[in-house]
This record gives structure tokens, sequence and C-alpha cells, in this order.
């Protein structure tokens, strides 16, 4: 089997800095859930994984974290792209997966798979990157929780009809569940698990 | 100018930044809950502020101003020493002016000015475990944490009532993240403990030697452990601060002969020194050069 070439595709061009500044964009977007935030840089990764999703694995994947990839993006050679970039084994068990990527349109089924940590370590749980087709318009949803004043409205278009029910029983686990970031292209919108959501 | 291989950017190679940056976001997900982290050995000791450095030096980047406190002063040695630190390994720029930072390094206090949106508070933190001297297993703490049960705290509590008549805690007071998880808010003194309640500035919290890294986010619930007939209450005193004349802050007591004297100065140096900048004057500041010629 031979590796596609978008597979060396892109990278951050200095790593060190990028990785620096795309974490506190992360850090800074889990500690405000619901505020939508901007990657600067273009990492050139391989279609259909976003260009925020390719700029989360590369600031956070490696050696030490498994990742599972959905269905549209296993066949694609983004598992390549990420193996290649960041020496993260890509896995097949969802249970395995510290981050784990759905392109655009998937169908979730149950985040139950997924590691939602145990009681003793609830930090031992994956990550989920959700694309959707676009931040700030559409469907309208009320957010509330930590790292939120009273209460916040953000706009997710795309976003699959199961995800409130999902995410209510993602809920119902804590302080064990997993954790929830929305992109779109090189936008993105973090939903740690403490997050409520009410959709309008 | 030598060849020489310099240090990665922040000193701790990418690896380490990478390990420590997922176990901040795990540690935000989870407000108040202890994240384990594979705690590096960095050019100082244990108990010189390792897991503080670790988390500022995973999160700082070229544009940051930093500022380090030890013990509300910015001049004293560990402050000092973390300071050139930096400037050293990540020449990023710093700052005492606790509203010109971006990042604050602290040991045991919390400014006196209130932090702002965009600001990190970063705590080194000796002893993570608020339940470890009731409890020394680790083991047992983690499912008492798992569980939530946390009456052991509280009989902690009652019995300091029963003894003194009253909470005798003073520092490294328990309080209660986000109504679920007990936390040790580092040794501050219990006076900090109602600016930890809905800050508006990111808190994380990294003992190095108990290789733990935990979080508060903005605008969470932070609440002091107290009983209704015996409610949370700060330190009160008498004085104002003798330099400044600041009513309502944090003051050390400063032991100046061997005959009794003795004077109470703001902890927060730039706190202090910004106030005596716009004229206020406590009872012992010499007069100014302008004002004695």
């Amino acid at each position: 089997m031979s590796i596609k070439p978008q597979a060396f595709s892109g990278g951050f061009g200095e790593p060190v800095f990028e990785s620096q500044s795309m974490f506190r964009l992360l850090m800074d977007g889990m500690a405000r859930p619901g505020t939508i935030r901007t990657v600067s840089s273009d990492v050139g990764q391989p279609e259909p994984l976003g260009g925020a999703a390719g700029a989360i694995a590369l600031t956070l994947c490696d050696h030490e974290t498994p990742v599972w990839l959905s269905a549209g993006l296993a066949k694609s050679s983004v598992g390549e792209w990420i193996v290649f970039h960041t020496g993260a084994p890509v896995t097949r068990e969802k249970a395995e997966a510290r981050f784990a990527f759905v392109e655009a349109g998937a169908t979730l089924a149950s985040f139950g798979l997924f590691a939602a940590g145990t009681q003793e370590y609830p930090d031992r749980s994956t990550t989920l990157m959700i694309e959707v087709a676009a931040l700030d318009e559409g469907q309208q949803l009320t957010l509330t929780g930590p790292g939120i004043q009273d209460a916040t409205t953000t706009r997710v278009r795309g976003l699959p009809d199961v995800f409130p029910r999902l995410w209510a029983e993602n809920r119902a686990l804590f302080p064990r569940g997993i954790d929830v970031i929305l992109t779109a292209g090189r936008t993105l919108l973090c939903l740690p698990r403490t997050t409520k959501i009410a959709v309008q | 100018m030598t060849d020489l291989a310099t240090y990665n950017f922040a000193y701790l190679d990418e690896q380490t930044k990478r390990m420590i940056r997922r176990a901040i976001l795990k540690a935000i997900a989870i407000p108040g809950y202890q994240v384990p982290f594979a705690s590096r050995e960095m050019p100082m000791p244990y108990g010189w502020g390792t897991g503080g450095v670790q988390v500022t030096a995973s999160i700082i980047g070229p544009e940051d101003v930093l500022k380090v406190i030890d013990q509300g002063a910015d001049d004293t040695t560990n402050a000092v020493s973390i300071r050139a630190f930096f400037q050293k390994v990540a020449n990023v720029a710093v700052t005492t002016h606790t509203k010109d930072a971006t990042i604050i390094q602290t040991r045991h206090r919390i400014p006196e000015q209130k932090l702002a949106e965009g600001q990190i508070l970063v705590y080194q933190v000796p002893i993570p475990e608020p339940l470890r001297f009731l409890e020394p297993r680790e083991t047992e703490t983690r499912k008492m944490h798992a569980l939530e049960e946390y009456g052991l705290m509280h009989v902690k509590l009652y019995e300091d009532i029963a003894h003194n008549g009253r909470i005798s805690k003073t520092y490294a007071y328990p309080v209660k993240v986000a109504g679920r998880y007990v936390m040790d808010p580092s040794p501050t003194p219990k006076f900090d403990n109602p600016k930890m309640h809905l800050s508006e500035a990111l808190q994380l919290f990294g003992a190095g030697r108990e290789k733990r890294i935990y979080a508060v986010p903005p605008y969470t619930e932070v609440v002091s452990l107290d009983f209704e007939d015996y409610p949370f209450e700060i330190q009160k005193f008498e004085q104002p601060c003798a330099l400044c004349g600041a009513e309502g802050v944090y003051l050390d007591e400063v032991v100046l002969d061997d005959k009794g004297g003795r004077m109470f100065v703001c902890s927060d140096t730039d706190h202090c020194e910004e106030r005596r900048e716009h004229g206020h004057a406590g009872a012992m500041l010499a007069p100014s050069k302008e004002a004695a010629e």
C-alpha cells in the first residue's frame, strides 16, 4: 500500500510558536465555552479534514495519544497525514482514542463507546472534534456553565440532530464524559463537559 | 556570538509542553479536579515553584507579558529568579504591574487589583490534595473525590470549632469548585478566597513535586466551606497599611526592632507602590524628597 503525497503536505511552518498560539486559542476557547475562535495558521491538511481540526491535531497529538477517525476521514489520507506529522497511532477502537475526529455530515450514533474516563480519573477521556457546516450562523444555542458569565448564545449550522440528546447524556455522567470541539473550516468552538446546552 | 545550541523556547521540549497542554485542557473541562501529569525535573528544586513554572512554560508565548509574585511581592528571591528564568529562556517582556500582565505566576497570593478578562493566574502549589492531611493514602483520597465524599473535611472544620470556637484554618482554606470538587487553593491566605469566586481571569494550578495540574475557569463558583452558624470569614486588620494607608487589603507584619516595634504593610508590593505614586500615604511613610526640601 502506497502512501498518498497529501500525507506529507502542510504542517506548521514554525512548530514551536504556531503550536503555542494554537494552544492558547484552544485554552481560551475551553475556558470560555461558546466563543468562536479563528485559527490563523494554514496547516495544509488533506480533505475532508478542516483547517481548525488539522491545527488541533498538530498541536495536541503525539505518540502518546491514539487518534480515532470517522469513516469518511479514515478512507482519506488524513490518518497518514496525522501519523506523518505527529506520530500519533490511529486506532479503530473508540475507547482507546484520546482524540477523535468526525467529518461534516457524518452520522453520530452515540458517544457511549468513546472513553469517558473513570470516576477516579475523569481526565482519561476522549476529546471529540466534530466538523459542522458553519459556526456563527444557523441554529441558536444557549450555553451556561463554568467559563460563561450568566449565559451566552452562539449559532451552529449543521449540528447533527441527535447532538443535544447525546450531550445531555454526556452531561449526566459528570465528572466523567467527553469534551467536544466543534470545528468549521478555520473556526472552532469548545464545549467542555460542564457546559449545558439549550436549543432554541 | 557562539553557535552553541540554546534551549527550546520556554525551556521545556515540545513533547513535554504537549503533555502539559493536554492536562491543562482536561483540568479546565473538570474544574477543581487534579489531573496527574508527568512533571519534569526543572533547573530549580522542588518547592521553588516547579509546577507553576512548567504550567507557565507550556502556555507562554513571545507576545506575553509576565509578572511573578512571591507572597504578593515582586522583589523577593523566588519571584526574581523565576522572572529572570523566563526572560532568559523565553525572552518575554516582564512587568511588576498587575494590570499590564497577561500571565501572572504567583506563590501564595492573589493580587489586590481585580484581574481582568484575558489574564491568566498561575499558582505554585506545594500540596494539591486538600484531604491529604486527613487521609494520607492517595487511593483513598481519590476515591473520596470520586464519590464526592467530603464529610471528613467538614468534620475537620467542626473539630476546629469545638477546640477553638472558630474555624482556625487561615490559609489553604478548602473551597468547593462549581459545586463538585473540593479544592486546595494553594497556601494563599483565606483573605484571597473570595477573589477566586467568579473571577474574570483563568486560574491554573501546578504542583511539580506532587505532579498535579488543576484549574478554575473564569466565571466559576468557588465557595469556601463553612457552616450556617459559623460562616466563612476573611481576616480583618485593625490598622491600614503603614506605607500607603490602604484598608481592606492583606497586610504583612514587619518586626522593626527588639523592643516590640512593628509595622503592618501591604503584602502586594505593586498595589502599595501604585497607591503611593498616586499620593496615598500611611502613618510610617517617610516624607518624599521634594516635601523634605
